[in-house]
């Protein structure tokens, strides 16, 4: 039977465990660009192997484009293992850092307020401004982000989203499609 | 050096420059043992590598200086890669202390070859060169072969560089705990699938009207007898791909010929009607699967590749098997019994085009292929360039063995065929090997005669002289209502003065008659040869689909 696609377009997140190696990063990003397919974020960073690097990139796609990025990137010899998740399988966090303005003490108290009802945390206040720290999902920092609009936002840096697979699997299990594009890697 | 000859690499082809003068002089001390082939421009020395590893199924290796002489390689590095050739590009960059400051010659070399390479590596310490080398040449040549870059700086390939250094037969290093490392599990001789390869038995079982496509696969991983056991015992017709000439012999009972946009009516016939379709080693380009959406739409499509990437890329599948094509055939033929599919057989073989040359008083293109088929020895290599020339050579030569027919099928490089002869003729020396080209292609790298007289190259270049790039000119005249923009090449050289002013023998051919007379001479000559074949403007490539057509709606006959 030949495969179905999805066509409806959503947010995915595509886990990627490479080597650490130079240039890894531009390696994965420019499979994106090729296809002009824009990045919704990117991030990178250590897990509990040493010398293996997990990237995580959120992107609105379709099944059949995702399944083919995915494919591309699988092929790529430092790439080790590839995970598509989407919104049902997986957890997704991000952190934000929000700098308000806050001109007097009135709204200081006020965005503190505001912040408390989202769990955010205060890192930094000064006499006309006030630095929040919030974690969690996209959709949260951003409506914390809605509400502090009338204060005036100074700036924000977020992280970009990190996701994980609910559930005991992981992106170690092996499987059929992992032993297929390893044999590609391995046979002579 | 060292690491080179660990490699067994003998022939290097490059162009020296400021940044790989290291290297150069090094050579200088080892010119016994590797020879190294100097052309007239870096493009020339990367198609004459890939020519050389695909002729040979070795490794070929390529030199180049930093900026222009490493930019000057991209088109043939892109070519490679198309057609998943194993070459290792050696390039040289500035050293360590003017890196990324916009020196002299300086461009970021790894970074352009990154999405034409399969691995691309920067040499920044002495000490690593050997695992480096080892492992790019292991990577060129495992799984689906293809092109590898490693760009060195300078002060890298000093020779005050001392490095601790162990010879390893490349036996014993290919393939090895470096390249291993690279895949997520140790695998040690990977096998494929036998449950899928069950499968497909199964579905051989029930199909009626089973059609085989012989793609670049087979002919990389030399699985042409595996491939041939299997066409028998399965007794269907087999089509062929641009990339798969030579994986199949062309004039076997079974074969359809060529399949896709100039794809013979039986291939494309037999594509269009067969109940199960097994490409092997076949991505389906949109050369071959024109339509992908009607593509072989009453066939379950079953796929059998290296790499697992190319499993429903451009086709949906209903099965693939992942393996080298030589494994999976051969697991297929052990359990396969013989099949007799006399009644499809019957019906699509007949659709073959007769295949003789017809007479004209002027040349055609068919009498010039009859000519070279007939004359040249069976087994005579082919280099192709790009356009109707070589459609043309694919369909009316016959190849017989992987590496016979060199041609840039995914890239569509003009100008690839000079150098491939001259690198398959430095790995093939007791071959014939033949230049086919036309007259917009030649003119793109035709300064490499002189290479092929410096060398003493007995090479024979046959050009189909319509005075116009065909191809376009014939899109040109189907599709853009015979606007002939700029496809008109009514300008010199005179090609036979330019192979005398090379030192070598020009002819020119206007009949079938002088065509046979000189290519005997050129033949007998000893040295290398250009035969000028005038042929008439409007000769069109038939039959043709239009790109994106369904496969069977002729727009030629």
């Amino acid at each position: 039977m030949k495969k179905q696609f999805n066509t409806e377009r959503k947010l995915y997140t595509l886990c990627i465990l490479a080597d650490d190696s130079p240039g890894i990063l531009s390696q994965v990003a420019r499979l994106f660009s090729r296809k002009g397919y824009n990045i919704e974020s990117i991030v990178s960073g250590a897990t509990d192997r040493p010398g293996v690097a997990r990237i995580s990139i959120e992107i609105i796609a379709d099944e059949l484009m995702i399944d083919q990025i995915a494919a591309q990137c699988r092929k790529l010899l430092p790439v080790k293992a590839v995970k598509i998740l989407d919104e049902d399988t997986c957890i997704r966090r991000e952190i934000a850092f929000i700098k308000v303005a806050a001109a007097d003490r009135a709204a200081r108290e006020e965005a503190i307020q505001i912040a408390n009802i989202f769990h955010a945390k205060v890192i930094d206040v000064s006499r006309d401004s006030l630095t929040l720290w919030v974690f969690g999902s996209q959709s949260k920092s951003d409506a914390l982000i809605d509400m502090l609009s009338d204060f005036g936002i100074l700036e924000i840096a977020k992280t970009g989203t990190i996701a994980i697979e609910r559930g005991r699997s992981t992106i170690y299990d092996d499987n059929k499609l992992k032993e297929e594009y390893d044999y590609g890697k391995n046979v002579l | 050096m060292e690491c080179l000859l660990e490699q067994e690499v003998d022939t290097v082809f490059g162009y020296p420059g400021g940044t790989i003068l290291n290297l150069y002089d090094e050579l200088y001390r080892y010119q016994d043992k590797i020879h190294h082939v100097l052309t007239a421009h870096e493009q020339g020395a990367s198609h004459a590598a890939d020519g050389y590893a695909r002729s040979t199924g070795k490794v070929g290796v390529c030199f180049a200086t930093s900026g222009p002489g490493a930019t000057n390689l991209t088109t043939g590095i892109a070519t490679a890669y198309l057609d998943s050739s194993p070459v290792v590009f050696i390039t040289c960059n500035v050293g360590e202390n003017f890196l990324g400051k916009d020196s002299f010659q300086e461009v970021d070399t790894t970074g352009i070859a990154m999405p034409i390479t399969k691995a691309t590596f920067l040499v920044r310490d002495a000490q690593t060169i050997p695992d480096v080398m080892r492992q790019a040449f292991a990577v060129a040549a495992n799984g689906r072969p293809g092109p590898v870059l490693i760009d060195f700086l300078k002060n890298v390939t000093a020779a005050d560089q001392m490095i601790d250094y162990e010879f390893i037969p490349w036996r014993q290093n290919r393939g090895c705990d470096s390249i291993r490392a690279l895949a997520s599990t140790q695998l040690k001789n990977p096998e494929p699938n036998q449950e899928d390869v069950n499968t497909l038995l199964d579905m051989i079982a029930q199909a009626k009207r089973p059609l085989l496509i012989c793609g670049g696969g087979v002919v990389r991983g030399k699985a042409d007898r595996e491939f041939r056991e299997f066409a028998e015992k399965l007794d269907a017709p087999v089509a062929i791909t641009v990339m798969g000439g030579g994986g199949f012999p062309g004039g076997h009972p079974l074969t359809t010929g060529m399949i896709g946009m100039h794809g013979s009516r039986a291939s494309n016939v037999a594509c269009d009607e067969c109940d199960l379709l097994i490409a092997v080693g076949c991505r389906f380009s949109d050369r071959v699967a024109l339509d992908p959406a009607t593509f072989a739409q009453q066939a379950k499509i079953v796929q059998i590749d290296i790499d697992r990437a190319e499993i429903d890329k451009n086709v949906l599948t209903d099965h693939h098997i992942i393996g080298s094509a030589k494994q999976v055939l051969r697991m297929l033929n052990d359990r396969m019994p013989q099949y007799q599919h006399t009644v499809w057989k019957e019906h699509i073989l007949p659709l073959r085009a007769p295949s003789v040359a017809e007479d004209s008083p002027v040349l055609t293109p068919q009498q010039v292929l009859e000519v070279i088929r007939t004359k040249a020895p069976e087994d005579a290599i082919v280099a192709t360039d790009v356009g109707q020339h070589q459609m043309w050579a694919i369909k009316y030569l016959h190849f017989s063995y992987p590496g016979q027919l060199l041609t840039s099928g995914g890239f569509g490089t003009m100008g690839f065929g000079l150098g491939a002869a001259i690198g398959a003729q430095m790995g093939n020396p007791d071959k014939r090997v033949i230049h086919v080209t036309g007259d917009g292609c030649f003119r793109m790298n035709c300064h490499e005669l002189c290479t092929v007289e410096h060398y003493g190259l007995p090479i024979i270049t046959v050009i189909f002289d319509n005075g116009t790039l065909g191809m376009v000119r014939q899109w040109q005249s189907l599709i853009y209502g015979q606007r002939y923009s700029e496809t008109t090449l009514d300008r010199g050289p005179d090609f036979v003065k330019l192979a005398e002013a090379y030192g070598l023998k020009g002819y020119r051919a206007t009949t079938r008659a002088e065509m046979e007379d000189v290519f005997a001479q050129a033949l007998a000559c000893g040295t290398g040869a250009v035969i000028d074949c005038r042929l008439n403007i409007d000769e069109m490539v038939r039959p043709m689909v239009a790109a994106g057509s369904p496969i069977t709606d002729f727009l030629l006959n």
